[in-house]
């Protein structure tokens, strides 16, 4: 298997997904070479992480996010800044060597970056490619083309691997339009969620604020995620506006940090409703899971979203959903409301109505808090397992 | 099928044993897709939709005439010309009235023509096929009476015996409906309150003295309104030959109370699925014995003695396995949007503002709450939801902004709300 990072280092869901997608293979008795750009050090007993890089490299440093530049450490300790496109070359040439004495059914490789190491390793294995869309560039340009370059990779990536999974629906119909792939090439597998790895709540909730307005009637719409352009926060705004003109009693509050952090304040003050919308920047741990359970409804009106794991961890904490249409977990979630994201007036209806009946939102919360805990990364390993099978002789159905 | 009654029990060599058919013609004025931005902006609720939407009335009132009320009707009133034994029975709405006189006359005038026969009877019922029995007395017996002058306005007939909305039936209905001077009253036949009993009699309500009790067999019933077109049925295909024969072949029992919606023919139960032939072949095969006949609720309550009295202290309905009503009523939305209604009475009806006091009522219909039931939609089982909205939630944000429309006319009219 052919992936760019895995947890605790990675930028978004991918790593996350890889990681839990092949806990659940290896329950199936599917062995797996896991090959990274880097090598990892934390212990992983349900598989075989390989590090490809050049040989003499002893070290990969990361700032942290995948898609940023890494550092070569050499053995005569001189270090060297190595771009991304860099990167994904030397990852080519190092899986292609690495390959070479191993028995493989089949190469599966994650996401653009890896599709040239998964084309140079068929020609030496002979095994088909399975290719796994978690997001195309579409989707990380915020609905644009996004770069040339990338693109030029992910079409050839695509056209040549043997058989396409897309993570939804949705993105699967990005696949067809963006890169006229037929349909019938391409399968859906659903990624899920770790129930068990969720952390629980503890203790008082760290918005002391928000829980006593809320005892004054206040009610909170509650946004996470990075603020960028594809998570579409400026209608999120626009419709805030709307809601508060009805519902006065309503605050939102934006957590995380990102490129559009000072435009949507600037934006949030222009629209005369900065008193009811709260920036929280960036949070993790015991901040982060709070912020969830302190809504009462959580929103994510993403212009694209291949999957979108947020909403699911909010049904975790206790906090009902409202999805964009354009998202991949709006497909596994019927109990929410959905909306186009550019509606910008459905959305202020979709909002006003939960913020005036709690009866709405509790009816949303408990009928798809069921639905979520029927949700296990088993049915995503069952469907791949039947794909290995169907592409490759040798793996046991 | 299974069997009611004891099997030393026979009917009487000189009685006759009678197929009641009772029909129910609905349909609601559905709520559009109204916003919170429509809200203390447009008033109009039920009408303005594209004609292509799926919450539009005048699309559906349209289509299900020509599926469904004109081929059936013309069937009915065929089997009334060639058999002289065959009645009917329907419970026709308010409601459904006015979209057909608005949108579908040729369908209202092929009612009349069958009413117009002497042999079908009309039932009596809410206009607004609401629930208000549960909730306000006065305002369900408005909705009655209402009824009651539309039914004569338009079929010259005062209906004698009552359903209630979604056959929703308990003591209490039975002596409300005694005291209001029906000779009979509708429920379905359920067999945790007849235990050993069968539905195929006619039975007395407890704590009354008048009035008369009919109970939907709802096997046989539901063998042609839900099995009939069903390939996975053992007895499909169903014929009026084997049908009948499995009436022939109960000893016991005098009326086979087929109660179903009118919906069934042709709507839920497709041409192509033969059940018009069905329908126009049954009259047919059962009139072929001795002593078969059809009869109406009223004179099967006329010809036969009532075996035995019928205690229903809780809800009993007709609606899916529960037979209660938590189909309309289960969950907190339709709660709190039921409860919210009616405690605007007051208010609206001291406005004396026609238009408003009816928008009120239609938002009264019990299809509104159904469509906020969760409780087939929330297992994944979205096939199982019928309803013009995409999910119970967005039904019930539509009601509710319609719901917050009418406060806002209310207080436009100095009201406090």
């Amino acid at each position: 298997m052919l992936g760019w990072e895995l947890p605790p280092y990675n930028s978004g869901g991918l790593g996350v997904a890889c990681y839990q997608l092949c806990k659940a293979l290896s329950k199936k008795n599917i062995d797996i070479d896991f090959i990274l750009p880097y090598k990892h050090d934390e212990p992983v007993d349900f598989m075989n992480i390989v590090a490809a890089h050049p040989q003499d490299v002893t070290a990969v440093k990361m700032s942290g996010i995948a898609y940023d530049s890494y550092k070569y450490i050499y053995a005569d300790g001189t270090e060297e800044n190595v771009s991304l496109y860099e990167q994904e070359h030397h990852y080519e040439k190092a899986v292609a060597k690495l390959v070479e004495h191993g028995q493989y059914d089949v190469i599966h490789a994650h996401d653009w970056l890896t599709f040239r190491a998964a084309m140079r390793a068929r020609q030496v294995t002979n095994a088909p490619i399975i290719a796994h869309v978690h997001s195309i560039e579409r989707d990380r340009a915020g609905g644009n083309a996004g770069n040339p370059m990338v693109r030029e990779i992910e079409y050839m990536g695509l056209m040549i691997a043997d058989r396409i999974i897309a993570v939804s629906e949705h993105t699967k119909k990005c696949i067809v339009e963006d890169y006229g792939i037929p349909a019938e090439k391409i399968d859906v597998v659903h990624n899920s969620i770790d129930i068990d790895a969720i952390v629980p709540l503890e203790g008082d909730n760290a918005y002391h604020y928000l829980t006593s307005m809320k005892q004054q009637g206040y009610r909170v719409v509650v946004s996470i995620g990075r603020l960028t352009m594809q998570k579409n926060l400026p209608n999120l705004l626009y419709a805030a506006k709307q809601v508060i003109a009805r519902a006065p009693k309503t605050l939102f509050v934006i957590v995380g940090s990102g490129e559009q952090y000072f435009e949507l304040i600037e934006l949030a003050a222009k629209l005369g409703i900065s008193k009811n919308v709260i920036f929280t920047g960036f949070q993790r741990g015991k901040n982060w899971r709070d912020s969830y359970a302190i809504g009462d409804v959580f929103v994510m009106p993403s212009i694209s979203e291949p999957f979108g794991l947020t909403p699911l961890e909010a049904i975790s904490y206790g906090t009902p959903s409202i999805i964009s249409k354009q998202s991949g977990v709006s497909e596994v979630i019927n109990n929410c409301l959905k909306v186009d994201f550019w509606d910008v007036n459905e959305l202020a209806n979709q909002i006003t109505a939960v913020v005036r009946s709690d009866a709405l939102r509790d009816e949303l919360h408990a009928n798809s808090f069921r639905e979520f805990e029927k949700l296990t990364w088993d049915t995503s390993a069952d469907k791949l397992h039947g794909i290995y099978h169907q592409e490759a002789v040798g793996v046991a159905a | 099928m299974m069997n009611f009654g004891t099997p030393t029990q026979t009917a009487a060599a000189t009685s006759k044993k009678a197929i009641v058919l009772y029909l129910h013609v609905h349909q609601p004025y559905r709520v559009r897709h109204y916003t919170i931005f429509d809200a203390g902006k447009d008033h109009d609720y039920f009408f303005s939709m594209p004609y292509e939407d799926r919450t539009s009335n005048k699309r559906i009132v349209q289509k299900v005439a020509e599926k469904s009320y004109l081929p059936t009707n013309r069937h009915l009133i065929e089997l009334l010309k060639t058999h002289a034994e065959f009645k009917v029975s329907l419970s026709i709405t308010g409601t459904v009235l006015e979209q057909l006189e608005k949108w579908a006359p040729e369908a209202l005038e092929s009612f009349k023509e069958l009413v117009g026969t002497g042999r079908v009877e009309i039932v009596g019922e809410t206009y607004h096929h609401s629930l208000a029995f549960f909730y306000s007395r006065s305002e369900f017996e408005m909705q009655v009476k209402m009824h009651r002058d539309k039914v004569r306005e338009l079929f010259g007939q005062t209906p004698q015996v009552f359903r209630n909305t979604e056959l929703a039936y308990n003591n209490d209905v039975a002596y409300w409906a005694d005291q209001a001077g029906y000779k009979g009253i509708l429920a379905e036949g359920w067999d945790a309150v007849l235990d050993w009993r069968s539905p195929n009699y006619v039975y007395r309500p407890t704590y009354t003295e008048n009035i008369r009790l009919l109970l939907k067999n709802y096997k046989l019933s539901d063998d042609i309104a839900f099995r009939f077109g069903n390939r996975e049925w053992s007895e499909w295909p169903l014929t009026a030959d084997k049908f009948t024969h499995w009436l022939n072949a109960t000893h016991h029992g005098t009326n086979f109370n087929l109660f179903m919606d009118y919906e069934t023919f042709g709507e839920h139960q497709w041409d192509d699925s033969g059940i018009f032939e069905f329908l126009r072949h049954l009259p047919q095969e059962w009139l072929k014995t001795e002593g078969n006949t059809f009869m109406t609720v009223s004179e099967a309550i006329d010809s036969f003695e009532a075996k035995d009295q019928i205690d229903m202290p809780h809800t009993v309905t007709w609606a899916d396995t529960e037979r209660d009503l938590s189909a309309w009523l289960g969950n907190p939305m339709q709660q709190e949007a039921i409860h919210a209604l009616y405690e605007l009475q007051d208010k609206v009806l001291a406005t004396n503002d026609w238009q408003l006091i009816e928008d009120w009522r239609r938002l009264q219909a019990s299809d509104h709450f159904y469509y906020m039931c969760t409780k087939w939609f929330s297992d994944g089982d979205i096939h199982a939801y019928f309803s013009p909205y995409a999910n119970p939630y967005d039904a019930f944000i539509a009601f509710m902004n319609a719901y917050h429309d009418l406060k806002f006319r209310l207080s436009e009219k100095g009201a406090e709300v």
